[in-house]
Order: C-alpha cells, then structure tokens, then sequence
C-alpha cells in the first residue's frame, strides 16, 4: 500500500469536509414553513413521546411566531442537552414517529426544528436560565455527561451548591467524546456544558472519583451525590489476536476524532467493524470517512436483530458500508511484525430458537470457516460496566447495573441517586441521550424533594 | 366546454374574467399581455387628472408563513396623462376587438367635467364606463373617489350627469366604506346606472413594524390609511355583493369584485349574483396567468355540473341568502367524530371546551385507543370542531330530525303577537 503518496494521505481538509457535520439544518424559511405546518395539537402525543416530555407543538409555534429565544427555553427547559438531542434522538421512534401528521401527510421534523431553536440560542449568546437563590445544600455530581448535566442543572436552578466531578478534561460525556462530529460536533455539547456552568455549577474536570477524590470526602462532603458515570469503553472480544496493531476499540476511535485528526491511520485501509449497534455504525461511517478503502461490518446475527436505528443503517449504506451478516469472528490475525492482517470468521445461521432477549439465537455452521483479509479491526460491541466505582460507592448492583428505585434513582445509599447509563440495562429500553437527560431531571427532583422533606421535618420538630 | 361568454349590462365579454381597474391596467402594454393571457375584459385604470403617486405604495398581510392573505395600497389613478392613455385604449380595442375594456373615470363632482370626460373616452371606442367612487385614499380628500361614493344623493346625481352623455353602459363602482351599500346602490340605479360593480378596497393599515415602530406601509416614516384588498376581504365583498342582489331597489347586473384569486372564488361570486367578476391582488400576486388556472377550473366545474353556460350560474344562492329572522329555529345538526379519519390532535375537543360548549370527550376506547366522542345531547351544532378540525372527513356536521316543524323567529313572532296582540315583540322577549 502506497501510504506515501499524497493521494493516499489524510489530509486536514479531508477531515474538515468529513467530519463536519453532515445535516445542514433549516434555513429560516424552511423553519417558518415547517413550525406552520405543525397542527398545535392539544394533549399532543410528540409530547408524551418525547422522555424529558418537551413541550414541542408551543416550541415550534414560538419559532413560527419569531419567538426564537422563547422557543430555545422551551426546549432546553425540558431538557438541558437539547441541542444534542436535536441532533441523536431517534426521532422518528420517539416524537416524530408520534406526530399525527404520520398518515395524513408527513410528520413535522421536529428534531429539525429544535435543532433550529437551539442554533439560535448557541449563535446568540442568549442567557436562557438563572441560577437559584443559594439554599446552603451541597450536591456532588459524579459524571458529567447528559444524565450528570441534567440533574446539576436542576438543583443548580433551584439553588443548591453542585459541583460535578469528570474524569475527563472535558465534560459532556458521550455527547462530546462518543458521537462522531458529522452528527453531533463537539461544540454543541459543550455549549450545553457551558450552560451548566454559567449557572454556577464546578465542573472539576480530570478528577476520577475513588482515585482523586475519595469516597469519604465526598459523602461527608456533600448533602447527596448524583452517580452518573455512565459506561466505559469497548469490553474485550476475548478472542486471539485482540492485543495487534491495528484492533480499535469503537469508542476510542470515534473519541480520537472528536478534537482533531486523529493519529490512527486508516486510510486506504480494509477495516472490519464487529458489532451492529449504533457505537458500531458510528465507527463505520467515521472510518469511511478516514479513508477507509473498505469498510464491513461483522455481526454473527441479521439485520432484523441487529441494535442500530434504522436511519443509522440506512445512512451506513449511504456512506458505502458492507455487511456481513450471520457472520462471527474467531480470531484476528496478524503478520510477523504485529500488524493485522485478517480476521478469521465462522458463518452462522439462526437457529429458530428464542434467547432471552427475545431475538432468533444464532448457531455457527460447522466447516465454515474462512479468512476475511482487513488491515484494521475496530470492536464495537458494548461498553463496560464502571464495577470498580460502583462498588467503591459500596451500591448493590446486578454485573455492574445499579440498583435504583425506578422513580427516584435512589441507589442503596439513601445519599446516592443514579442516573443514565450507569443504570441502563438490558430490558430497561433504549440508553438514549434523552433518556439519560431525564433520569438526570427525575433524581434531581428526587434530591429536592427529600431535602425539602428534611427541612419540613425540621421545622416541625421546632413548632 | 361550456359557453363561457357573459353580457354584462350590453357589455360582452368573452368570459366573465375581467381586471380589474388597478396597477395591471395602468398600460395598453399591460392590458394587451392581459388579453393575451386569457382576461376576457379589463377596466382600465382610472382616467382623471394625472397625480403625483408616493414611494412606496404597497404593503401585504401575511398569514402564517403564506405571503398575501390581504394586500392594501395607497397608489392612486392613473400616472399618465389622459390623451396617452385614450391613444392606448384605441389601439388596444382595435387589436382585441371582442374583449371588453371598460374606462374607469373619476373627476371632480360637476357636471361639465363629467360629460367632458365621457365623451373623450367614448369616442376611441370603450364598451363601457366604470364610475370610481370607491378609492379610499389621496383621491378622497379632494372631494373624489369614496368622498363622493359615501354621499348618496352624490352618487345619484353624478350618475345622472354620466347618463345625460353615454352611450355605452354605465357602471357604478361602489364603496365598501359604509354602514350600508345597498342605500348607494339603489342610489346609482335610480341615477340611472346600467349595473354596478362592488366593492373597491376597504380602509386599512396593513401593519405597523414592531421594531421601528413605523406604519406599514410608510412614506419616510409617516404612513396613512390605504385601501384593503386580497383573499381576506373576500367574505366582506360576498356578503355585500349577496346584498345587492337580493334587493329589489338594486336589480341591475353585478360586477363582483373582492379577494377573487381561484375558479371557485369566481363560481361563488356568480351564485351570489355576480354577471361577471373582477380581479386585481391575484394578479399582483402571480401575474396574468393565473387566469389560465382560473378559466380551466371553471370549465371543469361547469362540465361536471352538466352547464352548458357560465350564466347559468348567475345568481342561484342568491334565494338561500336572506335575514337571520328567516331562519328554521328548529333545524338542529350535531357533530359526529369518524374515527376512522380522526388523526387525534385534539384540536376539537380543546375548541369545543375552550370556546363553545364542552362536549367533546377525550375517551379510551375498549382496545386501548385514544378516541374522541362528542356528547350529542349538548352539542349545538355551531361547527367550530368541524372548522379547526384538520383531518379530512374526520367530522362530519349531521342533521337530526327535531320531530318539530320548521319555525323562524319571524314566524314565532307572529304567532305570539297573534296570541295575544296587547304585547309588543320586545316584551314577549
């Protein structure tokens, strides 16, 4: 492979045009035609749709009525990473997919629209909440993704004293780490992050709670704490040959291209991406878009079971993605220096049988076995559970799932609520960032009302 | 195809599609394209002593991101001097020998002035006149246009003087601006108008610019009322037009003039009486050849009807329009929700409970679904369901049989005073 010439270099430009992001939204006209197409629903069912419940028929009435700051506070009210679910809903599950307008003629774009609002707000400067008259009550705030952004902001609003301890150097989660930027650009989400902090909220960053922080400090330190750490990266395939040059972990490459070019090459490359999720649509597309020669995804089961959204799949065709369906890996294979060179797969068939996730379980066909020729393997198939902190917090969990009351998220420590992906598990929906958003909203709540319980039962004891 | 020719007054035309006298008749040029296009007549746009005109003119109402829901000017008469325009006529008339052009006129209330006017115009060959006592705005304070339009005994007596000399049709163009048109129309007919054409703009400011807090439109920052027209005065004009019609002091042919911009617009206009119509915003809006769009609309419309003529058009709703005295007190319809059509935006249970009289139920039906169901027994038939409803055939407005014979107000009045004469009306009230 010719990697010294410059036609097989990945050039700035490149990446410019490739990671940019790809949907260029609504003009103004095309916003007031759509916001006057929505019908203004009464008891809309967009509404009941939407997890963090978004007043959306008065949103879109605002921007119909040139209300744009109105509009922005509508939905960022509702859901303090608005702008990024704008962008990564499933629309056409959740809002969208509800609207009546489905049958009737098209259903308003509404994840457009927001997206719309939003710029507004971002390009403006607009301030659009204030901070709470400071109650004296201290909330720690462990993650500061969409789940820990929601509930600092909430408290924040209402006057408690938050400060939000992240791993990273930047905040945001998976919103500024995990998207690739052609859908949802890095600086989307900090302005949410933004947002958070102009509210007086401490964002301490590069702080990895049980390593630089301890857990004492922080419980004697705080009236409650928010675990929201979300998941971690790709576990281990567990099979030969993970540790070559040239096996990526999804996560971690889309991560790599959210600041920068990122310093893996794959240019010109055959790249093998194991996994069917959305994680794993992302790191397709986002390898295509590093100049990729061929990029397959490998799943042992069919389309009909595969995890990723529709328009995910349907935008990985656009963008030239193969697939190899039915197909597992064995073992990744490399040359005497280290590099990989193939990944050997088996074919399976489904087997008629139900798992308990309900989906056809698939069985390999014996003699099957054949070599997939790839110079780059990128794994997709799940994140990690955060075991280690979790258990450092000393919560019950289920394999690194914590246990929470459903409606508040109050773990097993009365002081400690939980929210986001840190609580997803299988058979508990989609982890969605909005999902994340409310769970955040709910134990925030959760914490007010159990400190306000506090104070009653205070003041009544002095009566 | 139907015939689509009309004879308005003795003015033929070989379709009911005229311009009306407005910007897209200030020129030979303009009305030559008109023709061209597919207008059937045109009334020139008012002759009189050239004005200065001011910058800018125009202004709109838009609705809900559709542009021209109203349209409002404050441009006056013709620009041009009197022998350019009567050149252009000529020539225009030679050209297009059996398309209708009307001279629209407006001079000061004398009578020399009148007949001088008529005379000139009448001799490069007009199929008519139109008399402009409508315009609403610059004319006005001189004495002319809507100033005279609002003085019956004016108009009466400025007809008369037009009919001393004319020869050709004389058609009366009314003023909007008014408690009452039929008190001038009636005023114009007994001056000896031939037909009368109704209704020029309605006094309006379209906006006032929320940033600048200006007049919308203005001239350098000072602004003042123009004359309305466009789809939303449409109802007005119909509903005056309808008046006229059916009043038996008017009985003289009808132009229709008013928000005309479809085929139905002009099918309506003719049931309520209209001979033929006119048409100006539209025009503003699309250019000439919107007519196309409007003369093929019609053409299917009276073929599907089984018409052989426009004519046959001409005033059939107008017996269905009279006073609410007259209406059947005891007719009752109720809405009836098809839930098969129902999108369920509740946009009719939240009207009906906001703004009318709380009977339609939000309900879950046996299988779980969201269904809305309307209380018969309270509903009042007022229709609001029916018109915010945007779902075709979702609601259907269903007439139920009352088991009662029909009774007007009037009848019942009668009734009652024949029961007992001593009391008047107002105390059976």
């Amino acid at each position: 492979m010719e990697h010294s010439s410059p036609l097989n270099t990945f050039t700035p430009d490149m990446f410019m045009r490739g990671f940019a992001e790809a949907e260029r939204g609504l003009t103004r006209k095309g916003a007031i035609e759509e916001s006057n197409r929505c019908l203004y629903c009464y008891d809309a069912p967009c509404i009941k749709a939407c997890p963090t419940s978004i007043n959306i028929p008065s949103f879109i009435k605002r921007i119909a009525t040139d209300n744009l700051k109105g509009s922005a506070q509508t939905i960022m009210d509702a859901n303090p990473v608005g702008a990024s679910c704008a962008r990564v809903c499933p629309t056409e599950e959740l809002c969208e997919g509800a609207c009546v307008l489905n049958d009737a003629s098209a259903p308003i774009q509404i994840g457009l629209l927001q997206r719309y609002a939003t710029d507004w707000a971002i390009n403006s400067g607009v301030e659009l909440f204030k901070a709470g008259v400071p109650n004296g009550k201290r909330v720690a705030v462990i993650g500061g993704g969409p789940a820990g952004l929601s509930a600092a902001r909430e408290l924040a609003r209402e006057g408690y004293g938050v400060v939000i301890y992240e791993a990273k150097e930047l905040a945001g989660g998976l919103d500024t780490h995990g998207i690739v930027s052609f859908r949802l650009p890095q600086s989307i989400s900090l302005w949410e992050v933004e947002q958070v902090g102009k509210l007086g909220v401490e964002i301490r960053t590069g702080v990895k709670v049980g390593v630089d922080i301890s857990v004492e400090e922080l419980k004697a330190g705080y009236d409650a704490i928010v675990l929201a750490a979300g998941m971690g990266y790709v576990p281990p395939l567990g099979i030969e040959g993970e540790k070559l040059s040239g096996v990526y972990d999804a996560i971690e490459l889309v991560e790599t291209t959210k600041t920068g070019i990122p310093a893996l090459e794959l240019m010109g490359q055959r790249v093998a991406v194991i996994g069917a999720g959305n994680t794993a649509i992302d790191a397709a597309t986002c390898s295509v878009r590093l100049g990729a020669a061929n990029v397959k995804m490998v799943y042992r089961r069919t389309l009909a079971e595969m995890t990723a959204y529709d328009f995910e799949y349907e935008f990985a065709k656009q963008e030239g993605v193969e697939f190899s369906w039915l197909t597992l890996p064995k073992r990744i294979i490399g040359d005497e220096l280290g590099n990989v060179t193939a990944l050997e797969c088996v074919q399976m068939k489904l087997t008629g049988e139900t798992g308990k996730d309900g989906r056809l379980t698939p069985m390999p066909v014996e003699g099957s076995e054949f070599l997939m020729p790839v110079d780059a393997v990128v794994v997709a198939i799940g994140q990690k559970r955060r075991v280690d902190l979790i258990e450092a917090l000393g919560l019950e969990h289920e394999w690194g799932v914590v246990k929470i009351d459903e409606r508040t998220g109050l773990t097993s420590d009365p002081q400690i609520y939980a929210a986001g992906d840190i609580v997803f598990g299988s058979g508990k929906g989609e982890a969605m960032v909005v999902s994340a958003a409310q769970q955040g909203k709910d134990a925030a709540y959760a914490i007010m009302k159990q400190m306000s319980g506090l104070q009653d039962s205070v003041l009544g004891s002095a009566v | 195809m139907a015939d689509l020719s009309i004879d308005l007054a003795g003015i033929k035309s070989p379709n009911p599609f005229w311009l009306a006298s407005a910007p897209p008749t200030n020129t030979g040029y303009q009305v030559q394209r008109a023709f061209e296009a597919g207008w059937g007549g045109a009334v020139w746009k008012t002759l009189g002593e050239p004005v200065i005109n001011t910058s800018s003119r125009f202004a709109a109402v838009h609705f809900n991101g559709q542009r021209v829901a109203g349209f409002n000017n404050i441009e006056l008469i013709t620009d041009r001097p009197l022998e350019v325009n009567l050149k252009e006529i000529y020539e225009t008339k030679k050209r297009f020998p059996n398309h209708a052009i009307i001279a629209s006129l407006m001079v000061e209330p004398k009578q020399e002035k009148w007949h001088e006017i008529v005379k000139r115009v009448e001799a490069v060959g007009v199929d008519g006149l139109e008399l402009n006592f409508g315009c609403p705005h610059g004319m006005a304070e001189r004495g002319m246009g809507a100033a005279s339009g609002q003085q019956p005994d004016l108009v009466q007596a400025q007809t008369t003087w037009v009919k001393e000399v004319a020869t050709t049709p004389v058609i009366v163009k009314l003023t909007p601006n008014i408690t009452d048109i039929t008190v001038v129309a009636r005023h114009a007919v007994k001056g000896g108008a031939d037909a009368i054409s109704l209704i020029n703009t309605i006094n309006s400011l379209a906006g006032v610019d929320i940033h600048s807090w200006n007049t919308i439109p203005n001239v350098g920052g000072q602004g003042a009322h123009g004359g309305y027209c466009g789809p939303a005065v449409k109802p007005i004009a119909l509903s005056m037009v309808a008046e006229c019609a059916r009043d038996r002091g008017v009985g003289v042919p009808i132009s229709g003039i008013g928000g005309i911009s479809t085929w139905q617009d002009v099918v309506e206009f003719m049931l309520m009486g209209s001979t033929g119509i006119q048409v100006c915003t539209a025009v503003m809006h699309h250019g000439f050849r919107i007519v196309e769009e409007m003369i093929d609309g019609l053409n299917n419309y009276l073929d599907d009807k089984g018409l052989a003529s426009v004519t046959e058009l001409i005033g059939k709703s107008v017996p269905k329009y009279s006073n609410w005295g007259d209406l059947d007190l005891n007719y009752k319809v109720v809405a009836r929700i098809n839930e098969d059509n129902c999108i369920n935006c509740n946009k009719c249970h939240i009207a009906c409970e906001d703004a009318s009289h709380q009977c339609i139920e939000m309900l879950t039906n046996a299988e779980g679904k969201a269904i809305l169901q309307v209380r018969e027994e309270d509903c009042v038939g007022c229709n609001l369901c029916s018109i915010v409803c945007p779902a075709d055939g979702a609601i259907d407005m269903v007439a139920l049989d009352s088991g009662a014979a029909p009774l007007t107000w009037n009848q019942r009045n009668q009734v009652i005073s024949g029961l007992n004469g001593s009391y008047s009306e107002a105390e059976v009230v």
